[in-house]
C-alpha cells in the first residue's frame, strides 16, 4: 500500500542542526516540514543555551581575529577526545565551518564583533550576537519566510519503516496521534540528557544527583527508536558534557549561569571535607568539562569549592551567592560539612603551599609540595577571611551516545549499510566526532556542518 | 479611599538586582548595547547603579527576545521590563521640587491639567489684553497678525518665565541623579564623554538592538521605532530652531513675525511640524502593537500623554500657519500657545525627562568606559 507523502523532507527537532537542514532543503526547492516537541518559548533544543561556534579560519574573518587553521583545530579535538573521534567526519565538520559564517549571516544570524567579548575566545570561536536563542529565532524567522511547515509541541513517538527506509513517523500532539509521511527524514532531536530513567540505566542511582543543565525536551525518543531499528551505535550512554555547576541550580534548563568559576582559585573538597583532584592543573576553560565527572565519582555526587577573600573579584560572578563565614568551621557548618575535617584539609593544604608569585593569567609558580593530590598552579593559602563556599554538582548539558553516520550524513545500520533516506544531524550523531571530552563551540560546528549536509542529501533523495 | 497596589522604588530595585545578578553570570547579550558592558564592570549593584543602568537602557527589547531565562523559564527574567519599571520610578524619585514627583503617578491627569492651565492662562491674558472683537477678527499679516491678539512682550514674559523654571528643575534633577554616582567633575570634562554621549543620543545608537533594530511592531526587529523617534526628536529640534531664528530676526534684524511661507523660520517650523505629526502618531501606533512585556504597563498614560501633547502642538501650529489670515487665528493661536505652555510645564514632570536621565546615563557610561574592566578570567 502506498501513502501520500505529507512533505518531501521531514525534519525531526527544532535546534540548530534541524534548522540548518530545514533551510538547506527548502532552498533546494523541496517541501519541508519541521516537528518541534517544545512550545515556541522553549524551541531550539540545547541551541538555546549555546553561545558560539568553533570556527576554523586561515586569516582574520569578520567575527574572528588572527587565524585558527584546520590542523590546530584537529589537534585540539584529538586531545580532548583522546582519539575517540573519526578523522574524516571530524575534518568535514572543521572544514565546513569556513563556509558557515557567511551562510549563517545570509540566514539572519548576527555575530558579535571580536575583542568586545569578555570571554577571550574570539580567535577560535565566533560569538552569536545575543547567543543561541537569538540564532534560533533568526533561523525560525528565515524558515517561516521560506515556507517551511513548522509544528510546535509535537512529539515524535515512533518511526515507520519499510525495509531500510523510514517512510514516516507517528507524532503525538495534545493527546492525539497521527502519522506523517515523507520521502526523506532528518532526525535532529538531540541526545537523551533529560531522560532521567535512561541516565539511571547508564549510571545507576548516582544519576539521580545529576542536574540537567540543558533543555528538558531532549528525551531521546528518536535516538532510542533508531537504535531499536538497528542503527549502529556510537559512543556510550555515560559520555556527555558534564560540568561542575552550582548545586542549587534548577533540575533542568539552568544553562550557562549555573557555572562556578572559582575552582582554580581555591580548593575543592568532597562530602568528607577532603580534596580529590588538582584544582590548578590547567586554566579553567580547559578544565571545567572534566569536573562534572570528577564530582559524579564522589560520594553523594557533591563537591564544595572553597575560597577566601583574596579570590573575590577574580572570577566570573556566579548566579547564586556563596555561603560566607568568618571562620572555616562556621563555613563548614553552613555547607553541611564536618568542621574538623575541613579545617584539617585546609591546614594541610596551607602548610604545603610553596611561596611564589601569584598570576591567574599564566601558569604561575604557586604550587603545593608533598601534598596528594597536589595543586600545581595558583595555590595560595586559604587564610584570609571571610571564607566562601559554593556547593557543586555534576551538570549535564548533552549526551554523546548517538547513531553512526557516513560522510553524506546517511544513517549507518548495524550491517554497515546506509539506510535509504535517513540523515541524522546534530547531537544525535555528534558522538561520531566527539566520543568523549569537550571542546567549546564544537557542538555548533558539528550541528551546522551536518545539518546542512543532511538537508542537502535529504532534498536530493526526495527529488529522485 | 482606594489605595493602588504600587511597588516601591526599593522593591523594584530589589527585583532589578536579582535580574542583574543573573545577567552578569550569563553575559550573552553583551553585544547589544551599553547596559551589558556597564553591568559587567560590577560584581554587586547598589541602588544608584540600578538607577543608572535603568536609564542607560533604551528599551529596544533585543535582549528579552534572546534571553534563555525569559518567562516561562523559572528564573522569570525580563530585563527590559524590569528596568522600564525602575526607570519610570526614577523620574518621580529625582523630580524637583520633590513633592511634584507625585505628578508622575497619574501622568495622563497631569498632562490634561497642564493643558487646562495652559489654555486658561493664554486665554485669560488674551482676554485681558483684547476686546472679544479683536480675538474673533481676521487680521492682515502686514499688521502683525499674532501680535494683534497677544503682544510679543507678553509672550516672551510668559514663556521666558516658564523656561527658566524648567531649566532650573532639570538642573536640580540632574544634580540629584548625578550625585552619588561618584564621578569627579574632571572625569566628565576630560576625554569628551559628553561628545560621545551626544553622538549616541543624536543617532539613537542604542535603539538599534546591536545592528538589527528594535523589537516593536512585529516578531522581527526593525528600525521603525528609531526612525519615528528621529522624526519626533528632530521635528522638535526644527521647531525649536524656527523659534530661535525668529528671535534673532525679531531682535537683531528688527523683523517681527509673521514671516512668509518661504522664510527660514516658517520652513523650519513647517518641516519640524510635519515630523512632529508623523513621529508621535507612528510612536502611538507602535506602542499599541508592541509586546507589552517589553515595557511598563503603568507608563501608558505618561507615554501617550506626552505624544498627544507633541501632536497637538504640531497640529495646532500647522493649522495656525495655514489659517493665520482668517478669523480663526485668535482661537488657533490660543490653542497653540496653550498647548506649548502645557508642554513646557510638564517637561520636568512627564516623559520628556527621559532625555535628561538618558543623556546623563550615557555620559556616565562614557566616563566609565575609559577605566579598566574587572579581570574575572576567561570562560
Amino acid at each position: 500500500m502506498t501513502h501520500r507523502n505529507d512533505c518531501d523532507v521531514l525534519i525531526l527537532g527544532g535546534g540548530n542542526a534541524a534548522l540548518c537542514a530545514a533551510l538547506t532543503a527548502r532552498r533546494a526547492g523541496v517541501s519541508v516540514m519541521l516537528i518541534e516537541s517544545a512550545p515556541i518559548a522553549y524551541r531550539g533544543g540545547n541551541s538555546r543555551h549555546t553561545r558560539n561556534m568553533r570556527t576554523m579560519h586561515e586569516g582574520p574573518l569578520p567575527p574572528l581575529t588572527d587565524a585558527y587553521p584546520e590542523e590546530e583545530y584537529w589537534q585540539d579535538l584529538l586531545k580532548v577526545t583522546g582519539g575517540l573521534t573519526q578523522e574524516p567526519l571530524a575534518r568535514m565538520a572543521i572544514r565546513g565551518t569556513v563556509s558557515h559564517v557567511p551562510w549563517m549571516i545570509e540566514n539572519g544570524v548576527r555575530f558579535q564583533a571580536p575583542l568586545t567579548g569578555t570571554l577571550h575566545l574570539s580567535r577560535t570561536n565566533a560569538f552569536f550576537l545575543g547567543g543561541g536563542k537569538a540564532l534560533v529565532n533568526a533561523y525560525f524567522r528565515a524558515a517561516e519566510s521560506l515556507g517551511v511547515d513548522i509544528h510546535y509541541e509535537t512529539e515524535v513517538v515512533d518511526l515507520l519503516w519499510e525495509g531500510n527506509a523510514c517512510v514516516g513517523v507517528v507524532v503525538a500532539k495534545g493527546g492525539s496521534q497521527r502519522e506523517i509521511r515523507a520521502k526523506s527524514v532528518v532526525p535532529a532531536t538531540g541526545g537523551f540528557e533529560s531522560n532521567l530513567e535512561w541516565l539511571r540505566e547508564a549510571w545507576g542511582p548516582v544519576a539521580d544527583n545529576f542536574l540537567i543543565r540543558g533543555t528538558p525536551y531532549n528525551r531521546g525518543v528518536v535516538l532510542k527508536r533508531l537504535l531499536e531499528a538497528g542503527a549502529e551505535q556510537v559512543s556510550d550512554p555515560t559520555q556527555g558534557h558534564y560540568v561542575a555547576i552550582d548545586a542549587r541550580a534548577p533540575k533542568f534548563d539552568g544553562g550557562i549561569v549555573t557555572r562556578v568559576d572559582a575552582v582554580t582559585l581555591g580548593i575543592v573538597v568532597n562530602a568528607r571535607g577532603e580534596r580529590f583532584y588538582d584544582e590548578g592543573e590547567d586554566f579553567w576553560p580547559k578544565r571545567y568539562a572534566i569536573w562534572g565527572r570528577l564530582i559524579a565519582n564522589q560520594t553523594g555526587q557533591v563537591g564544595y569549592s572553597i575560597i577566601d577573600s583574596k579570590a573575590i573579584g577574580r572570577f566570573m560572578p556566579p548566579v547564586y551567592p556563596p555561603e560566607k563565614a568568618h571562620t572555616l568551621a562556621e563555613l563548614a557548618v553552613k555547607l553541611g560539612l564536618d568542621a574538623a575535617a575541613l579545617e584539617r584539609t585546609v591546614a594541610g593544604f596551607n602548610a604545603a603551599v610553596r611561596p611564589g608569585t601569584f598570576d591567574h593569567t599564566v601558569f604561575d609558580d604557586c604550587r603545593t609540595e608533598g601534598l596528594d593530590p597536589p595543586k600545581t598552579h595558583w595555590a595560595r593559602a586559604i587564610d584570609t577571611p571571610p571564607f566562601y563556599g559554593y556547593p557543586l554538582r555534576p551538570g549535564l548539558t548533552f549526551t554523546y551516545l548517538g547513531v553512526k553516520v557516513d560522510e553524506r550524513a546517511r544513517l549507518i545500520m548495524k550491517d554497515g549499510k546506509p539506510a535509504a533516506n535517513v540523515f541524522p544531524a546534530g547531537e544525535i550523531m555528534a558522538g561520531n566526532i566527539l566520543g568523549k571530552g569537550y571542546l567549546a563551540g564544537i557542538g555548533m560546528a558539528i550541528g551546522t556542518t551536518f545539518g546542512r549536509i543532511a538537508g542537502e542529501e535529504a532534498a536530493r533523495h526526495a527529488r529522485c | 479611599m482606594r489605595v493602588a497596589e504600587r511597588p516601591s522604588l526599593e522593591e523594584l530595585v530589589a527585583e532589578a538586582q536579582r535580574v542583574l545578578a543573573i545577567c552578569n553570570a550569563c553575559r550573552y547579550c553583551e553585544g547589544y548595547c551599553a547596559v551589558f558592558p556597564a553591568l559587567q564592570r560590577r560584581l554587586e549593584f547598589t541602588d544608584r547603579d540600578v538607577h543608572y543602568l535603568a536609564n542607560l537602557c533604551h528599551n529596544c527589547g533585543a535582549c528579552l527576545h534572546a534571553c534563555q531565562y525569559a518567562p516561562p523559564h523559572e528564573f522569570q527574567l525580563n530585563f527590559p521590563g524590569t528596568l522600564a519599571r525602575v526607570r519610570a520610578r526614577t523620574y518621580e524619585h529625582y523630580a524637583w521640587p520633590a513633592p511634584l514627583g507625585r505628578l508622575y503617578r497619574q501622568n495622563g491627569v497631569t498632562v490634561a491639567l497642564a493643558l487646562v492651565v495652559g489654555l486658561a492662562l493664554i486665554l485669560g491674558v488674551m482676554g485681558w489684553q483684547n476686546s472679544p472683537g479683536a480675538f474673533f477678527a481676521a487680521h492682515p499679516l502686514e499688521k502683525g497678525s499674532f501680535y494683534a491678539v497677544m503682544s510679543h512682550g507678553t509672550m516672551v514674559a510668559l514663556f521666558g518665565t516658564v523656561s527658566v523654571f524648567v531649566l532650573l528643575a532639570f538642573l536640580m534633577s540632574f544634580l540629584g541623579f548625578w550625585r552619588g554616582l561618584g564621578e569627579r567633575p574632571a572625569d566628565v570634562i576630560q576625554g569628551g564623554p559628553v561628545a560621545h554621549a551626544a553622538h549616541d543620543a543624536f543617532t539613537l545608537k542604542y535603539l538599534d538592538g546591536g545592528g538589527e533594530g528594535c523589537y516593536s511592531e512585529g516578531a522581527a526587529p526593525s528600525n521603525m521605532r528609531r526612525l519615528l523617534h528621529h522624526l519626533t526628536f528632530y521635528g522638535f529640534l526644527l521647531c525649536f530652531a524656527a523659534t530661535s531664528v525668529a528671535t534673532v530676526y525679531h531682535y537683531a534684524l528688527a523683523r517681527p513675525a509673521p514671516y512668509p511661507f518661504l522664510s527660514v523660520p516658517v520652513l523650519l517650523g513647517t518641516l519640524g511640524g510635519i515630523g512632529l505629526i508623523i513621529g508621535p502618531v507612528g510612536l502611538m501606533w507602535l506602542r499599541r502593537n508592541r509586546n507589552p512585556d517589553l515595557g511598563d504597563a503603568s507608563q501608558r498614560s505618561m507615554d501617550v500623554g506626552f505624544l498627544a501633547l507633541l501632536l497637538l502642538t504640531s497640529a495646532s501650529g500647522l493649522a495656525l500657519l495655514g489659517l493665520r489670515e482668517s478669523a480663526a487665528m485668535g482661537g488657533l493661536l490660543a490653542l497653540h500657545l496653550g498647548t506649548v505652555m502645557a508642554l513646557f510645564l510638564t517637561m520636568p514632570y512627564g516623559k520628556f525627562a527621559h532625555a535628561l536621565y538618558r543623556m546623563a546615563a550615557l555620559v556616565r557610561y562614557h566616563v566609565e568606559r575609559r577605566r579598566p574592566a574587572l579581570s574575572t578570567g576567561a570562560e
